[in-house]
């Protein structure tokens, strides 16, 4: 067994099924074999994070996570599916019936088909789309239709306003995560996820190729998980479902198992950002170092993806939640305009010859704008000391 | 491929037909939603991967979110009680049928030509060149008309500041 | 029929179902709605004659697809504007209301 044959063992393992059908059938059997393992390891994948998120935060937190259920809690998943699914389905009388049921279909339904561009391994994408950067971003705007749906149809001002708050969220954070990959597009000259990835698996002695490793990669990489954070209404950026907010904002009329999908829904899409995050910025399939080129690709696909999945989890449970102005303030005053400074920073180390001179030039380029921004979006407050007056 | 075309056509039509008919403005957006995401289908069955998935990210997660953020804003969340057809409705109807009709005839008299073209490639890259080298004017001033969009639509929109005399 | 008389028959008759909405419906904002419709038949009617019609190589009929897209979306936004700042003055967005500059 080479390094090779395993690296490559599920594209043999499906050849080899298809060969045992008759032409006619093959694309179609194709098709279902391509997608049957990504339906299968992201909600398990989803099952195992659920645990380790409240485990991870539990310790944060000085406490233990969930350890009653199976050897250190991590049956949890299963004991929280039998509840989500055996929970009475509550529907409000004055809620609209057809949009209610429809909501958590469509967010489940966007959120597993961004999947089909991202490369798990090397050869292993369900589809090389010629423009599939464009296909994931187009799907995920989906999710803002979805989310409305959700608050709209219960009819509670609760979840109207949660539903209102989060779509304005989404769609100010959509706007530095488009231009912080079309940095990528710009310098790699493709929409296709493959060619990106393929641009990014070569070695110069052991160091990687990856674009994180460039100043405008650096910066492009940060814009692009601060927003993917706040399209995934993850903490910091979850007023619109903060539980000491708005109890759970637009979806909090749903119970049971819809509940459950939203759930996976909102785990499912922060896999897919983190997932194109790793495809953009982090390398996709290939290796750190080029020594360790022998252990397969879809090993360091997950195992990036973990990363980025506790990365997650730790900010979750380090920051503070932002209010509705700081956080729209946070996507137009200061990452729209780092996210176009990026895009020219890029095109300046295009244009300049290789050397220390363009790292130089580059850094300045970004760090120096990006500290001033941020004096002075802080001179017009004033920020001192709470002093508080009690009544008497 | 001829079935496909007639499924994604019936879900179209279907599709836009109840976002011009059905009652509370919001239940329109949302079947006017099935439609766009219908035609952007049918872009992709004809070959033009790029415009149908421009067409999901623009029309789907750009145009139906502010209509629906309009209607909000201007009805909240009531269901209507006046009549929803104007009182010329009749007018309006018997046009778009003959429109409809003078359209279909002029098509189905124009000699239909029984050559089966190869599915044209088209690139990403293709159509970025072009749009840098042929196109660059109109893509110079579509960028003014976008900016100049931002800015109306923003002052139109922002509250006015209550003058006190 | 050919296939690109089927495409031209579809977006003739979206082409229709769009004009008979924004002659027909009181909300000014669904009239709205139906205008995009009839943008939205126009392109289908390119990108049918692009693949069916001479000369796919030079990407007339994609070019002007983005740029009606584009352009449809700069027009729906200015448009809600409006429709906003009227039902600021009016509270209504009732068009049969509308009938007069006065007001």
């Amino acid at each position: 067994m080479t390094p090779d044959t395993i690296d490559q063992i599920f594209v043999i393992s499906k050849h080899w099924l298809l060969g045992y059908l008759p032409s006619s059938l093959q694309p179609v059997a194709s098709a279902i074999l391509s997608v049957v393992p990504v339906l299968l390891v992201f909600p398990l994948l989803f099952a195992i994070t659920t645990v380790l998120e409240r485990k991870g935060l539990g310790r944060i937190q000085n406490r233990y996570g969930p350890n009653r259920v199976g050897p250190f809690g991590f049956s949890q998943p299963i004991a929280d599916g039998i509840k989500s699914l055996t929970k009475e389905d509550v529907i409000p009388r004055n809620a609209d019936q057809i949009v209610h049921f429809l909501a958590p279909l469509l967010l489940v339904l966007a959120a597993f088909l961004a999947y089909a561009v991202l490369p798990i391994g090397r050869n292993m994408v369900i589809t090389n789309l010629n423009a599939g950067v464009l296909f994931f971003f187009a799907i995920g705007s989906m999710v803002e239709l979805a989310v409305f749906m959700a608050g709209w149809s219960s009819r509670s001002k609760y979840s109207l306003l949660g539903a209102m708050r989060a779509v304005a969220q989404m769609i100010s954070y959509e706007i530095p995560l488009v231009l912080a990959s079309i940095v990528i597009i710009m310098m790699s000259g493709s929409l296709s996820t493959v060619d990106i990835v393929n641009l990014q698996s070569g070695y110069t002695s052991i160091w990687p190729h990856w674009f994180v490793f460039t100043p405008w990669g650096f910066a492009g990489f940060l814009l692009f998980m601060v927003a993917a954070t706040a399209e995934s209404n993850r903490s910091p950026f979850d007023l619109p479902e903060g539980e000491s907010e708005i109890i759970a904002g637009y979806y909090i009329e749903y119970s049971g198992f819809k509940f459950a999908l939203f759930f996976l829904g909102e785990y499912l899409g922060m896999f897919a950002t983190s997932g194109l995050a790793i495809t953009l910025f982090l390398g996709g399939w290939s290796a750190p170092f080029s020594f360790l080129t022998w252990i397969p690709s879809y090993f360091w696909f997950f195992a990036k993806l973990l990363v980025l999945i506790a990365v997650f989890i730790w900010v979750r449970g380090t920051f503070p939640r932002l209010r509705m102005d700081q956080l729209m303030n946070l996507a137009w005053k200061f990452m729209l305009p780092m996210s176009l400074l990026n895009i020219f920073t890029a095109g300046v180390w295009h244009f300049m010859p290789a050397g220390i001179v363009r790292w130089l030039v580059c850094i300045a380029l970004l760090v120096a704008p990006c500290f001033l921004l941020s004096r002075v979006l802080k001179q017009g407050k004033k920020l001192q000391i709470r002093t508080y007056r009690f009544a008497e | 491929m001829n079935v496909f075309f007639l499924i994604l056509a019936a879900l179209t039509i279907v599709g836009t037909a109840a976002a011009m008919a059905l009652r509370s403005a919001i239940h329109c957006i949302l079947a006017l939603t099935i439609g766009l995401v219908g035609l952007a289908a049918l872009y992709l069955l004809l070959g033009a991967q790029f415009v149908g998935f421009t067409q999901i990210l623009v029309y789907v997660g750009a145009v139906a979110i502010l209509a629906v953020f309009a209607i909000m804003m201007t009805q909240g969340a009531s269901a209507p009680t006046q009549p929803i057809l104007s009182s010329s409705w009749l007018t309006g109807v018997s046009v778009a049928v003959a429109i409809f009709a003078v359209l279909a005839w002029a098509i189905h008299s124009t000699a239909s030509t029984q050559t089966s073209l190869p599915q044209p490639e088209v690139s990403v890259n293709q159509i970025g060149a072009a749009l840098m080298h042929q196109f660059v004017l109109p893509l110079e001033i579509m960028g003014l008309l976008l900016t100049a969009a931002l800015i109306g639509a923003v002052i139109l929109a922002m509250p006015e500041k209550k003058e006190t005399l | 029929m050919s296939p690109l008389n089927g495409y031209l028959l579809l977006s003739a008759l979206l082409f229709s179902i769009g004009l008979a909405g924004a002659l027909t419906r009181r909300n000014a904002i669904l009239v709205l709605i139906g205008i995009e419709l009839m943008l939205n038949a126009a392109n289908l009617n390119f990108i049918a004659f692009w693949r069916y019609g001479a000369n796919p190589a030079a990407l007339t009929g994609i070019m002007f697809t983005i740029f009606s897209i584009s352009i449809a979306a700069a027009e729906a936004a200015v448009g809600l504007g409006i429709i906003l700042a009227v039902y600021r003055h009016t509270r209504s967005t009732d068009l049969d209301q509308m009938s007069s500059m006065k007001g």
